[in-house]
């Protein structure tokens, strides 16, 4: 019996120390908080948030909601609830970017920086939502496996459905993967609407292997990571060869695999930010805006996110330039048409290749 | 009212117990599940074009249905005879394969995925091993993305209910009635068919129901191990809500699997009834003793050489990769080390980004060793409360008892997306989410407190409480005195159960985290959600990590009690 | 008809069993007689086939049976706390051992019938088992076991839980249905009054060894060492020493007393215990004078019935006497016990 009690007394006291310990210690002047909803893959430097607090009295809390797809569901979905999540939201993708803005989701700012941009990135001409970086989706390499086989690289989407590389590309299913839905539009792009499904079935009767999700692919399937999987070809993103140089367990010289950037091939994403309507902290959220297009944040970015900054100003580190790879014309299509054909599309590609 | 059996009382009386589970169950369960699905179906009424899909929805009803029947046929195969194991016999590392067996239960997904991977993908250790032995160019094996590893993980993932409830009901049947049988004749099957069976089947009835549930339920194992051929109710949901954007369709869903779970839950408060369960039950523990026959030895080894096969090789799998780097073969230029590093532990505790995010794994435990704690502690007074209420509501308890499985056949994602509705809404929008996680875990863990409190607590004799009233015991006294010590192995069990399940949860904490103050589940996830060497090894090593503090954990609370005694 | 040799059972490491053997003969009620923890248990569970022995063998009819499986045996067992099968009705529980013969329904249904009547109790068939009183559980058990018409009976404390009064009527009860089933039955219990009432042979289950085997007279008039004696209730010990032979003399703290031999060897110096029958003991009028006589003081009477059962105390020596006549408690008496009738005993208690 005492035993007991002297366990639930244990537990309830540190309980109540870390609760303490958690409680913010009471401010000085007064702290204004902030909100900010990402995706999954977000990340930035400790102390770079650090002096934007310490600049603004403000404190800022992030919340990661999935992927870019489900983040900005649960978004929309809690907004209409009246219950929005957060005050600015990032990681806002080009594929769906009309689904915010037919949602009226933002408050448009345009911020100063904007000046600096390239008109490319600006898809949206309201400024609501507001480029922040882009990255590409490509399909990575395993160079050992092709060196070993004597195998060349395919060189475009037709290729891949050359018997040769039969079995040896893993791809991830759209309705459930950013990655996957990109290189699906990238295919649309390049066979037109009326010649997707054509390619796609080639690429079915070619052994193609569908996973769920881009862990799944990459850490399960693909040769050229840790997970040792059995196809040497997996759509990731051009900057993943950066990372296993980086995050590579012995300095290596070169990065294991590698991304094919042929024309046609990878689609680009491009990653906005937004001021969600009806924030209550606009100044502050005008603020971090700011903040995500000053210089010092981007250029924390490639090494942080592994993808472009979109100030042209800004410099890569010098391991990221080298090893990671920028296609001269990845695929690209009108955003009305994604909005309008997207879920019509996917239903069509899952009838076609899971059934 | 100073009596504790319940004849009399008062209604008020009763109405106070039912106080507390059901302000929880309104605020955390009913609550964000209204809202969600009031969202729901408010945007077919205006939005239109979005189709509720019948074919579909059937489709995945049937298929969910049949997954959930086969996998749980299948944990019954390898959990019963691992049950008899556990509840008969003493022999070498029996301590130690019992815990292993409690493990699997509270692994997040990703983590299996990989261990499994490591075990059977195309260049695991199995495929590998063959490959050499045959000479073979092709992985014979071919396990991922089917509906066999599906099965295979729900049975790694739920034995240990099996194990756990079922081995302890066996290890607790009085030995005296099967020798009587023995004695009139009956041969060691029809002891079984005729004594054994229908005493043990309320507790393999309630364990299989469990396991059902969880079967029917499961979402990260179809996803990622089955692949995106497969889709139960839960992946749809999913689908639906977070991607496809058809919240009715994913509300709809929902209420499917909320009805299925509902009669599920009602068929076995039917059979499960433990009429003459006192009886059965002996006080003494069932002495164990060394297998003697050849038979017995047999038994033993093969049953412990499955166990140590499906549970224990591919955990040992994930722990081994986490200590050995085998990058050599990848072909780069630098010098290669193969064989045994400490590099991946050692790189949790380095913060080489600077990233926001990092998160030391001290923290990333302590958060989630809290976070269990409280889980624990909330499921397990709630859980003794709701079960007295429902011991004193006589009759009406076979209808309430229904009505608290629920929580386990929610969606989760449903709920999260409840949650994080109403908790950012007025009046609630003050609490801090961190709060609300051991709430969301003890909602899962409350009906598997009740299911195994409630019997033990019926199954106090009365004639123990009101010979403790009549030396003058008030009803507190009486709690103390009587039913609680009574009570305590049974409560023990559950906050191991509580515990565990917290330590796993992915779900609820993914969408109710902040990002500083992650649980190890999510901080696994973010590891491995990123390409490089070091990210793969770093989620491996927090994966070990959380095996660790689970076991500690377990361990603790079972010495908690008198060291030396079994705890089932 | 049954046979055991040499058994030696080992508990957590100890001896409990140390080389039991007897014999059970057709008709013969055997009543295994000892202190709880002695064993007995186990010894039944061992010929049941529920147990195995470290060494020893099980005879029946001459044929060696050590090694078959319980459920082959054929023996019926009644245990100490009935082991009714919970989850079934009296019926079925009498009706179970007829069902693993495989005898066809009809037959089952008589039998079980014929079962229930020699127990009285065919009014209870379909009740459930649970509902049923100390006394009606311990009847159903026995018919349970009877059913079958098991080749030996074996019956494990069955009576222990039940009140004294029902305790003797069951006894009478029991002996009845055994005799008249002409099976040889071993009955286990610590209980002497319940062996006194049923047992054709009397054996006593000491330290892991039969200390005495007889019938109930033989083992009352000549217990065979002093644990004997005690644990049968014979009478009051008196432990001293021999100082003389022939004859046999031995020095007490009652003074020197004269015994009888019991047919056993003494030496001068050697242990001895003196048994004093209560109903043995002489009032005599005045003062102790010849051998065997000593004063003791009167600490209560107590009147049982057809005697009175005093409490005296002598030199610090506490013993009982059963007279005819009452004894005035608080006054001085003179005792005397007949040297033929003081057993002079081995061993210690």
């Amino acid at each position: 019996m005492t035993i007991k009690r002297w366990i639930s007394a244990a537990l309830l006291m540190l309980l109540l120390s870390a609760c303490a310990s958690q409680a913010p210690t009471a401010p000085a002047k007064e702290v204004r908080e902030l909100t900010v909803m990402t995706h999954d893959s977000f990340a930035v430097s400790a102390e770079l948030v650090a002096r934007f607090e310490e600049e603004n009295q403000a404190k800022v809390t992030f919340i990661k909601g999935g992927d870019a797809g489900a983040a900005l569901n649960r978004l929309i979905l809690t907004s209409l609830a009246g219950a929005p999540e957060a005050d600015v939201f990032y990681g806002l993708d080009n594929t769906f970017l009309s689904r915010a803005l037919d949602n009226a989701l933002f408050e448009a700012y345009a911020a100063p920086a904007l000046g600096r941009i390239p008109d490319a990135f600006k898809l949206d001409p309201g400024n609501r939502a507001l480029p922040i970086d882009y990255g590409d989706v490509c399909i990575n390499y395993d160079k050992a496996w092709f060196a070993s086989k004597g195998l060349p690289l395919p060189q475009s989407l037709e290729d891949l459905t050359n018997p040769r590389y039969k079995g040896l590309l893993v791809v991830e299913n759209p309705a459930t993967s950013s990655p996957g839905l990109s290189f699906f539009l990238a295919s649309v792009a390049a066979f037109g609407e009326a010649g997707w499904q054509e390619w796609w079935k080639a690429l079915k009767e070619n052994g193609v292997v569908v996973v769920s999700d881009w862990e799944s692919a990459y850490y399960t399937n693909f040769s050229g990571s840790s997970g040792r999987g059995s196809q040497p070809l997996v759509v990731s993103y051009a900057s993943s060869p950066a990372a296993e140089l980086i995050y590579a367990e012995t300095p290596l010289e070169e990065p294991p695999t590698g991304s094919i950037v042929a024309d046609g091939t990878c689609w680009r994403q491009i990653e906005f930010a937004g001021i969600l309507k009806g924030t209550p902290n606009r100044q502050l959220a005008e603020k971090f805006i700011d903040f995500l297009l000053s210089k010092a944040f981007q250029e924390d970015m490639p090494l942080q996110m592994f993808v472009y900054p979109v100030l042209p100003d800004a410099v890569l580190p010098a391991d990221f330039a080298r090893a990671s790879a920028v296609p001269d014309r990845p695929a690209s299509l009108d955003p009305q048409l994604i909005a309008a054909k997207r879920d019509e599309w996917v239903q069509a590609w899952t009838a076609l290749m899971l059934k | 009212m100073s009596n504790m059996n319940g004849k009399r009382g008062g209604l008020w009386w009763k109405l106070l117990l039912w106080l507390l589970p059901a302000a929880f169950l309104l605020i955390f369960f009913y609550q964000p599940l209204t809202a969600i699905l009031r969202l729901a179906f408010s945007m077919r009424a205006e939005g239109g074009g979005q189709s509720f899909l019948p074919g579909l929805a059937a489709k995945t009803f049937a298929f969910t249905l049949w997954q959930a029947v086969l996998s749980t046929l299948l944990t019954l195969v390898i959990g019963l005879p691992a049950a008899y194991l556990f509840s008969h016999y003493e022999f070498a590392g029996r301590k130690f394969l019992r815990l292993i067996a409690l493990l699997p239960f509270i692994l997040p997904t990703v983590v299996v995925a990989v261990s499994f991977n490591s075990l059977l993908g195309p260049r695991g250790w199995l495929n590998v091993g063959l490959m050499a032995l045959f000479g073979l160019s092709e992985p014979p094996v071919r396990l991922l993305n089917s509906l066999p590893a599906i099965l295979l993980a729900h049975v790694f993932y739920n034995s240990s209910i099996i194990i756990r409830i079922v081995g302890g009901a066996w290890s607790r049947l009085d030995q005296k009635l099967t020798q009587a049988a023995q004695m009139l004749g009956a041969n060691p099957w029809q002891v079984f068919w005729e004594v054994t069976f229908p005493l043990l089947l309320p507790a393999a009835a309630g364990a299989s129901l469990l396991v059902f549930l969880f079967d029917f339920t499961s979402f990260g194992v179809v996803l990622m191990l089955g692949g995106p051929a497969f889709a139960t109710l839960e992946v749809e949901i999913y689908t639906q809500a977070l991607y496809l954007f058809n919240l009715p369709l994913a509300g709809l869903l929902s209420l499917i699997q909320l009805a299925f779970t509902l009669l599920v839950a009602w068929a076995h408060n039917r059979v499960s009834l433990p009429r003459y369960g006192k009886a059965a039950l002996s006080a003494e523990k069932a002495n164990l003793r060394p297998p003697r026959t050849k038979k017995e030895k047999v038994f033993t080894f093969v049953t412990a050489a499955v166990l140590i096969a499906l549970l224990l090789l591919p955990l040992l799998s994930l722990v081994t990769r986490s200590l050995v780097s085998l990058e050599a073969e990848r072909g780069e230029r630098g010098e290669a080390q193969t064989g045994f590093t400490l590099r991946y532990y050692r790189e949790l505790f380095r913060d080489t980004t600077g990233s926001i995010f990092y998160v030391p794994p001290a923290v990333a435990v302590r958060n989630s060793v809290l976070y269990a704690a409280a889980a624990m502690l909330i499921a397990n007074m709630l859980g003794l409360i709701t079960s007295y209420a429902l011991h004193f509501s006589g009759r009406l308890a076979r209808w309430l008892e229904p009505v608290l499985i629920l929580p386990l056949g929610a969606s989760a994602v449903t709920l999260g997306l409840g949650f994080v509705i109403v908790f950012r809404r007025a009046p609630w929008d003050g609490v801090s989410f961190s709060i609300l996680i051991p709430f969301a875990h003890a909602l899962v863990a409350l009906p598997l407190v009740v299911r195994t409190l409630l019997p033990a607590l019926r199954g106090i004799p009365d004639s123990l409480r009101q010979a403790a009233s009549t030396l003058g015991a008030g009803w507190a006294r009486v709690f103390r005195e009587v039913d609680l010590p009574l009570l305590l192995r049974p409560l023990l069990v559950c906050m191991v159960f509580a515990f565990t399940i917290s330590l796993g949860e992915f779900g609820a904490s993914s969408f109710l985290s902040t990002g500083r103050n992650p649980t190890i589940p999510v901080a696994i996830y973010r590891y491995i959600s990123q390409p490089g060497a070091l990210n793969y090894g770093q989620a491996l090593a927090m994966s070990t990590i959380l095996l660790v503090v689970c076991a500690l954990g377990s361990l603790a609370i079972e010495k908690a009690r008198l060291p030396g005694e079994e705890l089932f | 008809m049954l046979e055991i040799r040499e058994i030696y059972k080992n508990y957590e490491g100890r001896p409990l069993l140390q080389g039991i053997s007897f014999a059970v003969q057709a008709g013969e009620t055997v009543c295994l007689l000892g202190e709880s923890g002695s064993g007995k248990s186990t010894l039944l569970r061992i010929i049941a086939g529920l147990e195995a022995a470290e060494s020893g063998s099980i005879w029946w009819d001459g044929e060696e049976i050590s090694d078959m499986p319980a459920h082959k045996r054929g023996f019926g067992l009644m245990f100490q706390d009935y082991a009714l099968f919970p989850h079934r009705t009296v019926e079925q529980n009498v009706a179970f051992g007829l069902r693993m013969l495989g005898l066809p329904r009809a037959e089952v249904e008589a039998r079980t019938r014929a079962a229930l009547g020699i127990i009285r109790m065919e009014d209870f068939a379909k009740r459930a088992v649970t509902e049923l009183s100390g006394g009606e559980q311990q009847r159903v058990a026995l018919a349970r076991a009877l059913a079958p018409n098991p080749r030996l009976l074996m019956l494990d404390e069955p009576l222990g839980a039940l009140d004294h009064a029902l305790r003797v009527q069951l006894i009478a009860e029991l002996r009845s249905i055994l005799h008249a089933s002409a099976k040889p039955a071993i009955y286990v219990t610590h209980d002497r009054e319940e062996a006194f009432g049923l047992a054709d042979t009397l054996m006593l289950l000491h330290q892991g060894r039969i200390v005495q085997a007889g019938t109930t007279a033989q083992l009352f008039r000549q217990p065979a060492n002093a644990w004997a004696a005690g644990f049968l209730g014979l009478g009051t010990l008196l432990s001293g020493s021999v100082v003389g032979l022939e004859p046999l003399r031995v020095k007490t703290a009652l003074g020197v007393l004269q015994a009888s031999a019991c047919g056993q060897e003494w030496q001068v110096g050697g242990a001895a215990q003196l048994l004093l029958r209560p109903r043995d003991a002489l009032v005599l009028h005045g003062m102790p004078e010849g051998e065997n006589q000593f004063s003791a003081c009167v600490v209560d009477c107590l009147f049982m019935g057809e005697t009175y059962q005093s409490h005296l105390r002598a030199n610090d020596f506490s013993f009982s006497i059963q007279t005819d006549r009452a004894l005035a408690p608080g006054s001085d008496v003179t005792i005397a016990f007949p040297p033929e009738r003081v057993s002079c005993l081995k061993g210690e208690l």
